[in-house]
């Protein structure tokens, strides 16, 4: 009798599965880990009957290399500000006018005409936020509005800290730390860069991603974060605080962009005009808790991010923020040889 | 001249054998093609990027580097151009050299004692001990290493435990060091230590170990005059199967270690993702293979000149 019970049960299962599996259309999308909300898809997936996949990444570097090799599959990539331009110059971005979309009202003025995309040819926004540092305050009570806290480690965060290895947040960090401006290329300056890391990096616990959930569990005490991630932890764990490094800290958006070898173009249109709509982008920032840079959307944002400090910068340290550009080629090239040999 | 009966095959066997001969060619062709193609072709192209110059930010130019395999041994200072031995490379093929020998050594360890138990049940119990040996290989290994994780953690298993009973007072830290990472591969690699052991044990004929206990042999004598020269075939494939994977691991360390106890497999994948280098990541990794080979070769003939009755 239960055997059968559980056949019928399994069979209901499969077939149910099957009923939800034939949409009207697929969408793929390829988009940083933790990053996507649950109920945007599903409400997107019901509203237009097409069955979206999430597939994750880690950084901006693994996302190009994958989609650079082909065979990818994905229609959708949500690289950030910086990378942009190196995605476009590959001819790896379809031109898809999000400009002449009717949701486009809705996108902020003063993240229209963005350098990394004039005019919005390309993109719309996802989230924008910043990367500065989550001190568990608990572990060190100190001064946390500064890059020292994982270039010079107080004592008790000796250890302790972790970075995580986004090549470009770290380094503009380093940069800044020194006296530097992003993307700059003077040796003397990025020698000193360099040698502060090389010199620190033996007093972090490890480089690796996913504080949510590791501070959260209290198994890491500090790390460079980004904004929403810390909010999302002290949720969790009241005792992590968000501090923007005195120093300088980088501002960053990502875009939501259609890949040139998209096999779901129409679907990957629709899903950029809907994440346009106020309400909809709300979702995204519920989930993520980013700024989205949408117009309107704040009405339908939960209240615990109208007045946190890891959304809203204060007036102190907005000073210091720096909205991260595209590096020309060569600085790249030193970045990348400083931040290999940092990571062995 | 020693095998005259070679020599006085007709001419109709002759050409029924070159028959055989030919069939047997032709019914391989397909799993030949397939194997040039899934094996060497990958292997060629590897090779081959390794003697060209990284593109711009990822992928090749095609145009003749030896720089790729002069980064594996060597490193160039970016700012003043001195050219000295790359310490961070020896220190990652120390560490994952040290950790696959370890780990074959901690799985030898657990693993005897195991199979030797399990060959000494009841022929009808064995299946049962078996299957549940197989059991983890039924969960996927990303899994079972974050279960590891789970038990290590700063707030896992071991901590709260230790510190309800008021053997620590601050939890240790035990995730992201090397010792993490020993434990996550000892643990993943045992069953593949267990397995050929007991299967050269199954064969072992307890008797003999009678016999020498009759002969007045200590305990220690028959488990180094017995039984180890005869499961010794075991031991050698068991040590094999552990060590090779190991040299190549990239899960454990990746997740266990925390980005900073990397082992070879991670310094590959760096080289191809963010860092940007794929001639040095396929230098690399014909370096991995070179060490393999080395190494099962050392193996093998270990094992053959020990033991001259095998």
């Amino acid at each position: 009798m239960k055997t059968t019970t559980r056949a019928t049960l399994l069979t209901a299962t499969l077939l149910a599965s099957a009923g939800i599996a034939h949409a009207e259309g697929e969408l793929q999308i390829y988009n940083w880990g933790n990053y996507t909300s649950p109920e945007l898809i599903e409400k997107f997936e019901k509203e237009y009957d097409i069955d979206v996949t999430v597939t994750d990444y880690d950084s901006n570097t693994t996302a190009l290399t994958k989609i650079e090799a082909g065979g990818h599959g994905f229609d959708i990539v949500v690289p950030s500000a910086n990378y942009v331009p190196i995605f476009v110059e590959k001819g790896l971005l379809m031109e898809a006018r999000p400009d002449e979309m009717e949701n486009f009202k809705n996108v902020a003025p003063e993240w229209v005409d963005v350098p990394w995309d004039p005019g919005r040819h390309y993109t719309v926004p996802w989230q924008w936020g910043t990367t500065g540092v989550s001190v568990n305050t608990s572990v060190y009570d100190g001064d946390v509005n500064t890059s020292a806290i994982f270039l010079d480690p107080p004592e008790e965060l000796v250890g302790k800290v972790n970075v995580v290895p986004e090549m470009n947040d770290v380094m503009a960090l380093a940069i800044m730390y020194a006296g530097g401006e992003p993307c700059t290329e003077d040796r003397e300056l990025l020698r000193k860069v360099r040698d502060t890391l090389v010199e620190a990096k033996p007093k972090w616990m490890s480089m690796d991603y996913g504080m949510t959930d590791k501070m959260s569990a209290n198994d890491v005490a500090a790390s460079v974060n980004w904004n929403g991630s810390s909010f999302r932890i002290r949720l969790n764990n009241p005792d992590v605080v968000y501090g923007y490094p005195k120093e300088g800290y980088p501002v960053w958006m990502d875009s939501v962009a259609i890949l040139s070898d998209a096999q779901n173009v129409e679907n990957a249109k629709l899903f950029m005009n809907f994440i346009m709509e106020p309400e909809n982008a709300a979702m995204i920032s519920a989930f993520a808790r980013y700024a989205n840079g949408i117009t309107g959307s704040q009405e339908f944002l939960p209240d615990d991010m109208k007045d946190a400090p890891e959304v809203n910068v204060p007036e102190e340290f907005r000073e210091a923020g720096t909205f991260l550009p595209t590096c020309p080629s060569d600085a790249q090239k030193l970045y990348t040889a400083i931040w290999t040999d940092l990571q062995k | 001249m020693a095998r005259p009966s070679l020599r006085t095959r007709s001419p109709e066997e002759q050409a029924a054998r070159s028959a055989r001969i030919r069939a047997s060619w032709l019914l391989s062709t397909p799993a030949l093609i397939l194997l040039t193609f899934a094996a060497f072709g990958p292997l060629l192209i590897v090779l081959a990027y390794s003697f060209v110059a990284p593109g711009e930010y990822s992928g090749v130019v095609w145009e003749l580097s030896g720089q790729g395999w002069f980064e594996v041994l060597f490193t160039r200072d970016i700012f003043d151009d001195t050219v000295s031995l790359a310490q961070a490379h020896l220190s990652i093929f120390w560490r994952s050299a040290s950790l696959s020998l370890l780990t074959t050594l901690i799985t030898l360890i657990f693993g005897f004692p195991t199979a030797y138990f399990i060959a000494t049940r009841p022929e009808r119990q064995r299946p049962l001990w078996l299957f549940l040996i197989t059991i983890p290989f039924w969960t996927n290994l990303l899994i079972r290493t974050f279960a590891i994780m789970e038990v290590i953690r700063n707030e896992g298993i071991v901590n709260t435990v230790l510190l309800n009973l008021g053997i620590i007072d601050q939890p240790l830290q035990m995730l992201y060091t090397y010792g993490s990472v020993l434990l996550g591969m000892a643990y993943v690699y045992l069953p593949l230590m267990v397995l050929p052991i007991y299967a050269s044990m199954e064969r072992f004929d307890f008797r003999l170990v009678e016999a020498g206990y009759d002969l007045y042999a200590s305990r220690l004598d028959i488990l180094r005059l017995i039984v180890l020269p005869i499961v010794k075939p075991g031991i050698v494939a068991g040590s094999i199967l552990v060590f090779v994977p190991s040299l190549g691991a990239y899960v454990t360390p990746r997740v266990l270690g925390g980005g900073n106890n990397m082992m070879l497999g991670n310094l590959i994948e760096l080289q191809f993702g963010q860092g940007r280098n794929w001639p040095l990541g396929a230098a690399l990794s014909i370096t991995l293979l070179i060490i393999v080979a080395c190494a099962l070769v050392f193996y093998v003939r270990a094992a053959n000149r020990e033991d001259p009755h095998g």
